[in-house]
């Protein structure tokens, strides 16, 4: 093997050796414009506000401090808004897998009576939307306003999920569900007992996306709970950062909503504020990315085979 | 009838499995449909039902003769267009040098990493483009200034002429390593037979990606090219949402944008749901069209 490599390596003519050291090159670059605004990002938060005002913090902290964090979190606010991000995430997700799971085994069975009729109806729904107005006056009317199940209800099922679900459903041996049933198993009970855990792998794909989908959502915030700060989320919070800094055209804000704020002990700019919490909002996701990203990658391809 | 209530009662547990679904889905998801009806109205929230004024389609002539829709409609498919043909060069050419790096360990990193910004908020991303782009240290510009390209900083996001190419760059940034996915997934179905006999030919590198790696993601191409252009209204609402202001409004603003903008701040709601139901209506004739042309091409369905 490595006398065949050796040779191989002297065959390889100086053009494609140029093309290698042109792609190594291109990666690297590619992955320094990736990642550089999240080290940026994170070496301002970590920098001495003041500090920081001054520029050139590029890649590391100049003067380490951790007051940015101190005063993040000793905004009620904040910790408060983190907690319903996380609310959300966790039962939005449990509750979506569980219930797109329990359709996707109902409609997979072939002999339901009201499986052709209520594939359909789930299906068609991928086509249309009420449309923004329509779905607002809905919620309204509902009195699901300035409430927390709104970041959960409406959105309760994913039709992509329950295509993916059932074709991995139909994809298991028919023998185990047949079995369980000759055992005098009910439907709920084998759906329970046998095809939950057999998922389980197809429903880490489909838990993960709704997952991700449901920690960066801020729009349904601005809509329908923009006016009661207990349901505020992080990504919201970050978002009227954002929207304060927008209108002066730069990235600093003169008025400083946040930084007039009372903890005098900490020396902060919203600059210094703005990279915190950006850091806030995307560790959970860098943290978790690169160890399921198999599983994105495995839905994703599935979802492009079968949906 | 009676067979099927029969069969009904022996399968009410699965019956019961997906009928609060059901209700669900026709609350949730058919029941909006009925507010299309505002769009044919002159809708006064005050109002009940029976009391609306019906103006038949005088929404929808009086958008098609304001000059703010058509300077929406035109920055929707400028957005698009831009998005859609820079995607996908962008991502064929990441995924063709990704599949001639010859050190496995290394590829698999740099995938990893071309993955991180798909997941991110567009919050999180617009808040990092601000900041790159920003006129007051931003690293755009540092870098622009230190080459010698411009002399004074540029307000980027200050001036709408340079919207679009942000937009477009931003959506590159943020997905171009998760569109590779698909094609890298088509690369691995090529028969590895051909590169040896193209590699006995003499055929260089180069050669060898032009004509047989290429030529083997055709199909995977048509299907997605021809996909997204049933989505061609579909610019997406965040990143212009999140920075766009008062300075480029005329080139940020998208059919989303004046659906919000008609709808929850001006109170318009008829104007606004007019609005939807244009992109709906033209989104679907194109997918059912897209699905047609697919078909023709000799591809599976695309749904």
């Amino acid at each position: 093997m490595a006398i065949a490599e050796k040779s191989y390596k002297r065959r390889v003519p100086i053009g494609d050796r140029i093309f290698d050291w042109f792609n190594y090159a291109f990666m690297i670059c590619l992955m320094i414009v990736t990642v550089y605004p999240f080290v940026n990002m994170l070496a301002v938060s970590l920098n001495d506000a003041s500090d920081s005002v001054k520029g050139g913090i590029y890649f590391w902290p100049r003067e380490l401090s951790f007051d940015s964090y101190k005063y993040v979190f000793d905004q009620g606010t904040i910790v408060h808004a983190t907690f319903i991000s996380v609310m959300r995430t966790v039962l939005g997700t449990l509750i979506s897998t569980f219930c797109s799971a329990m359709i996707a085994y109902a409609i997979s069975r072939p002999d339901f009576v009201l499986r052709k009729f209520v594939t359909l109806a789930f299906v068609l729904t991928m086509y249309f939307n009420g449309g923004l107005i329509p779905n607002f006056l809905l919620v309204r009317e509902l009195g699901l306003m300035n409430s927390f199940w709104v970041y959960i209800i409406p959105g309760i099922i994913g039709v992509f999920n329950i295509i993916v679900i059932r074709s991995f459903i139909e994809g298991l041996p028919d023998g185990l569900m047949e079995s369980a049933r000759i055992d005098g198993a009910g439907e709920f009970t084998t759906f329970m007992r046998i095809v939950l855990p057999l998922t389980l792998p197809v429903l880490a794909t489909t838990s993960l996306f709704t997952a991700v989908y449901q920690w960066n959502s801020w729009f349904d915030v601005f809509l329908y709970n923009s006016s009661n700060v207990e349901l505020s989320t992080l990504q919201y919070e970050l978002m009227k950062m954002l929207q304060n800094s927008n209108a002066s055209g730069s990235s600093i804000d003169p008025a400083g909503g946040f930084a007039n704020g009372s903890a005098a002990a900490n020396y902060v700019t919203p600059t210094s504020i703005r990279a915190t919490m950006t850091i806030v909002a995307s560790l959970p996701i860098i943290m978790v990315y690169p160890f399921l990203q198999r599983y994105f990658v495995k839905g994703l391809t599935l979802g492009g085979v079968k949906g | 009838m009676r067979l099927f209530m029969k069969r009904l009662i022996s399968q009410r547990a699965l019956v019961f499995m997906t009928v609060p679904f059901l209700i669900w889905l026709a609350i949730f998801k058919y029941l909006p449909l009925w507010g299309w009806t505002i769009a044919f109205q002159n809708y006064k929230p005050a109002k009940g039902f029976g009391d609306q004024k019906w103006v038949g389609l005088k929404q929808f002539r009086f958008m098609f003769e304001d000059d703010r829709f058509l300077l929406v409609l035109r920055n929707t498919l400028a957005m698009s267009l831009i998005n859609f043909v820079l995607g996908f060069v962008t991502a064929i050419i990441l995924a063709l040098l990704l599949n001639e790096l010859r050190n496995a360990i290394f590829k698999r990193f740099v995938q990893t990493i071309s993955y991180l910004p798909h997941f991110i908020s567009w919050v999180v991303a617009a808040t990092i483009i601000q900041t790159a782009l920003s006129a007051d240290g931003g690293i755009i510009n540092i870098i622009l200034m230190n080459l010698g390209l411009i002399n004074e900083p540029i307000l980027w996001l200050g001036e709408g002429k340079y919207f679009w190419g942000i937009m477009g760059a931003s959506e590159v940034w943020k997905n171009i390593g998760w569109n590779t996915i698909i094609y890298l997934a088509a690369m691995t179905t090529i028969d590895p037979a051909q590169y040896e006999a193209a590699e006995m030919d003499g055929a260089s590198r180069l050669q060898r990606i032009w004509h047989i790696t290429l030529p083997g993601l055709r199909p995977v191409i048509i299907v997605l090219v021809i996909m997204n252009l049933g989505q061609i209204l579909e610019t997406g609402f965040e990143p212009q949402y999140l920075l766009g202001n008062g300075l480029n409004v005329d080139y940020s603003e998208n059919l989303e944008i004046f659906i919000l903008k008609y709808g929850m701040n001006l109170g318009n709601y008829s104007l606004s749901v007019a609005a939807g139901i244009f992109k709906t209506v033209i989104s679907i004739i194109l997918l059912f069209s897209a699905n047609a042309i697919a078909k023709r091409f000799g591809q599976d369905r695309l749904f």
